[in-house]
Parts: C-alpha cells; sequence; structure tokens
C-alpha cells in the first residue's frame, strides 16, 4: 500500500492552516511531521486519516494500481492520537472487541491478549476505561490501533504520557512497523524524530 | 453491492449492541427519559384531572409525552460521543451510514421500551381507553419509528453546536410535526374504530414519513457526520 498526500491546504474561515503539502510514502518508509506548535501537524494527521476534509488537495491510498475507497483506508490505518478516546464506560475487553469486529479482524481474543502483553496491559482486559491512568490510556490506544494489522501506522504526539518503559515498547512498535509498512509520526521530540526517514515541515 | 449491504448492517448492529452495553451502564438516556416522562405523566394526571379531558385531548396529550421525553434522551446518542471524544475513533472503524442505522435502532429501541412502560401508565393514570387496539398499536410502532429516525438525525446535526439542548427540541418540532399530528388523529380514531382501514391515511403518512426520512438521512448523513 502506498500513500500520496497531493498539495494539501486547509482554511479554517479566513485562517490559513496548511498550503501545498505533498509527500508520498510506500511501505518501509517512514516519516516525522514538524512544526511549531499551532502549525498544523494534528490538521495535517487528520486530513491524513480521513477525518476532516482538506480545502484543497487530495489524500490517495494505493494498493497495486487501485486507489482504496475511503472506506477501505480505514482498515488499513492505526492511528494513535491525543484527541481519540476509548469508550470509558466500557472495559478495555470490550473496547477492543467492537474495535476488532468492526475492523473484521479475526482471532479477536488472541490478538487482544498478545497486544495486551506488548503493551503490558495484562491482567487489566476486564477493567473500565475510566479506572485507566494517562499513561495506560495512551498504551491502549496503542492496543486500538494495531489490533488490525495496520499497513500504516499514524502516530500523533507518540510518546506523550508514557513513562520509559511504555516509551521503549513504543520504539520497538515503531521500529517494527517501519520494517514492512508505512510508519507516519507527528512530533517534536527529538528522540521520536529519529523514526522518520525524512521530515515534512509545516509551519502556519 | 450485496456484501457492501451486508457490512452495513453488521457494522450497524455492532453499534447497536455497543451503545446498549454503553447506556445500561450509565443509564444516561434511559434515565433522562423516563424520569422526564413519568414527570410529565404526573403533572399531566394533577393538571388534567381523570375524568374530564374528552378522548382527543387525552390522545393528543399521550403524543405531548412521548415527543418531549423523546427529546430529553434521544439526542445523548450523538452528543455522548462528541462530548467524549469518541466520535473520530467511531469515525476510524465505521461507515457514516453504518453508524446513522446503529444509533437509529438504538433510538428506537429506548422509545420501545419508554412506550412499553409510559403507555400503560398513561392508560391507567387517565383512565385512557382505545377500540381499535391493534390500529393504535400499529399507529405507536410507525410513530416510533417515524421519531426515532428524525430524532437521530437531528442529533447528529446539533451534536457540534454548543447549545444542544435547547437546539434537538426546536430543530426536531418542525422535522416530527407530520409524525405527531398523524401519531395523535391515528390514536383518535383508534379510540373509537376498530377497523384499520378508519385510519388508513394516518398509517400510509406515519409509514411514508418514516421511508423518506430513513432514506434521506442515509443519503446525507455522510455530509454531517464528516462536516
Amino acid at each position: 500500500m502506498k500513500l500520496i498526500v497531493e498539495k494539501i491546504g486547509k482554511n479554517f474561515g479566513e485562517k490559513k492552516i496548511l498550503r501545498d503539502i505533498s509527500f508520498e510514502l510506500s511501505p518501509g518508509k517512514s516519516a516525522a511531521i514538524v512544526g511549531p506548535n499551532g502549525s498544523g501537524k494534528t490538521t495535517l494527521v487528520r486530513i491524513i486519516c480521513g477525518l476532516i476534509r482538506p480545502s484543497a488537495g487530495k489524500v490517495k491510498y494505493i494498493e497495486g494500481n487501485k486507489q482504496i475507497v475511503t472506506q477501505e483506508f480505514y482498515k488499513a490505518i492505526g492511528l494513535v492520537g491525543p484527541y481519540l478516546e476509548l469508550y470509558e464506560e466500557l472495559t478495555a475487553r470490550e473496547n477492543l472487541m467492537f474495535f476488532a469486529k468492526m475492523k473484521r479482524v479475526s482471532n479477536i481474543s488472541d490478538k487482544i491478549s498478545s497486544l495486551m502483553e506488548r503493551l503490558n496491559l495484562t491482567g487489566q482486559e476486564d477493567d473500565q476505561v475510566r479506572t485507566y491512568s494517562s499513561g495506560m490510556c495512551q498504551r491502549l490506544k496503542y492496543v486500538f490501533a494495531l489490533i488490525g494489522d495496520p499497513k500504516i501506522l499514524i502516530l500523533d504526539e507518540p510518546t506523550s504520557n508514557l513513562d520509559s518503559d511504555g516509551i521503549d515498547r513504543v520504539y520497538d512498535i515503531m521500529n517494527e512497523q517501519k520494517k514492512n509498512n508505512i510508519l507516519l509520526i507527528a512530533t517534536n521530540n527529538q528522540m521520536d524524530l529519529q523514526y522518520g526517514d525524512f521530515q515534512i515541515e509545516v509551519t502556519s | 453491492m450485496e456484501i457492501f449491504r451486508l457490512k452495513l448492517l453488521h457494522d450497524a448492529w455492532l453499534i447497536f449492541q455497543k451503545d446498549i452495553r454503553q447506556e445500561f451502564k450509565t443509564r444516561y438516556s434511559l434515565n433522562a427519559i423516563f424520569l422526564f416522562a413519568l414527570v410529565t405523566l404526573v403533572a399531566v394526571s394533577f393538571s388534567i384531572g381523570t375524568f374530564t379531558a374528552s378522548a382527543d385531548i387525552k390522545s393528543a396529550l399521550l403524543w405531548i409525552i412521548i415527543f418531549f421525553s423523546a427529546m430529553s434522551g434521544l439526542s445523548h446518542i450523538f452528543v455522548r460521543e462528541e462530548e467524549k471524544h469518541t466520535a473520530d475513533t467511531l469515525k476510524l472503524v465505521a461507515q457514516p451510514t453504518g453508524i446513522f442505522l446503529g444509533k437509529f435502532l438504538f433510538n428506537l429501541f429506548l422509545l420501545f421500551v419508554l412506550e412499553l412502560i409510559i403507555v400503560p401508565l398513561y392508560f391507567a393514570v387517565m383512565n385512557f381507553e382505545v377500540s381499535g387496539v391493534a390500529v393504535f398499536i400499529s399507529v405507536l410502532l410507525l410513530g416510533s419509528l417515524g421519531l426515532s429516525a428524525g430524532a437521530t438525525m437531528t442529533a447528529a446535526i446539533i451534536s457540534k453546536a454548543s447549545a444542544k439542548g435547547a437546539l434537538f427540541a426546536v430543530l426536531s418540532f418542525p422535522i416530527l410535526l407530520p409524525v405527531i399530528v398523524a401519531g395523535i388523529n391515528g390514536t383518535k380514531i383508534a379510540v373509537k374504530q376498530v377497523a384499520f382501514a378508519e385510519a388508513g391515511s394516518e398509517l400510509q403518512m406515519l409509514f411514508a414519513y418514516s421511508v423518506v426520512v430513513i432514506t434521506a438521512a442515509i443519503l446525507l448523513f455522510d455530509f454531517v457526520w464528516n462536516e
């Protein structure tokens, strides 16, 4: 799968947030979106994921020679971001079962167990998400993002709220994702930036 | 095309199940709807008195109670997703039409549960009787279908606004007015008549309204949800 971002622009009323952002990513490649606070990093991520529409330009997901339609590329994306929340009234398992079924994941129980172990959340599957700390919530968001084996993993502020153990685990995930799939990170953290093959600078 | 339809129904069913599970853990909408319905019923019965109101007025009051009770709870389905910041998470896994159908099913279920409790109570408290029980039930079911469809679409529209509560009732009223009017007329007929043919135009109206609103919502929901 290939990600092509073509001349993306975004205006909020009169205010121009993004202008002419273009880049391409193919499997085995990664990139880091950088820019000062308020420059539009998150807006760009949300456009790439299809959460908001751009004012100009296009985002294309190409599989083979065909462009994938919106409904299909959601399945190929794993997103972690501070604006994404899971259902706090439900347990972690209930959340993950729901999202995995929506993404048509097979062997759901095994997958949940292995990902929860990978993020060091084993034993907390049946706790309500509202009882999780912010760091645990961030780890759970990774389980949510990875449950469909995403071909494109997009991480907005990937290490926020995480302790050193959590950061190490996230870096492992990023390294693995880079090998065969696409990794896109939006960050200003110098440690995170080394996981991007190149940088995409956004300035408002 | 067939697979697409099945996927939509699959998504809708999973979202419905998720909402039911969430609702029974929080009772956010259930409490709002039932408490409102109960308080309104008690207020109406005290204000009108048991035997002073005609059957026509009682038919109208029943639908007013159902309408305002629905207004107090049916918007939560989308408001909760926006306020808890889970709307984006849901967008990442579901197609807009599947989301609408799932939320519509949930609101329909909520309205049926409300009516299952409030209608017998209303009959008992207001000394209300209908001759055509089958006609009355048909009017109630089709009316609920229309109310849920209209309210679900309006809830999606207002979920991003700041004055959600006031906007929901204000925006819903003109959209749902045909359902209320046909519901009241259908109930008035059910009080006096047993034959379905007598309420034919009201039942047709309620059915047609539901089909039109559900179809329009399926076509337009993508724009409402993603803008």
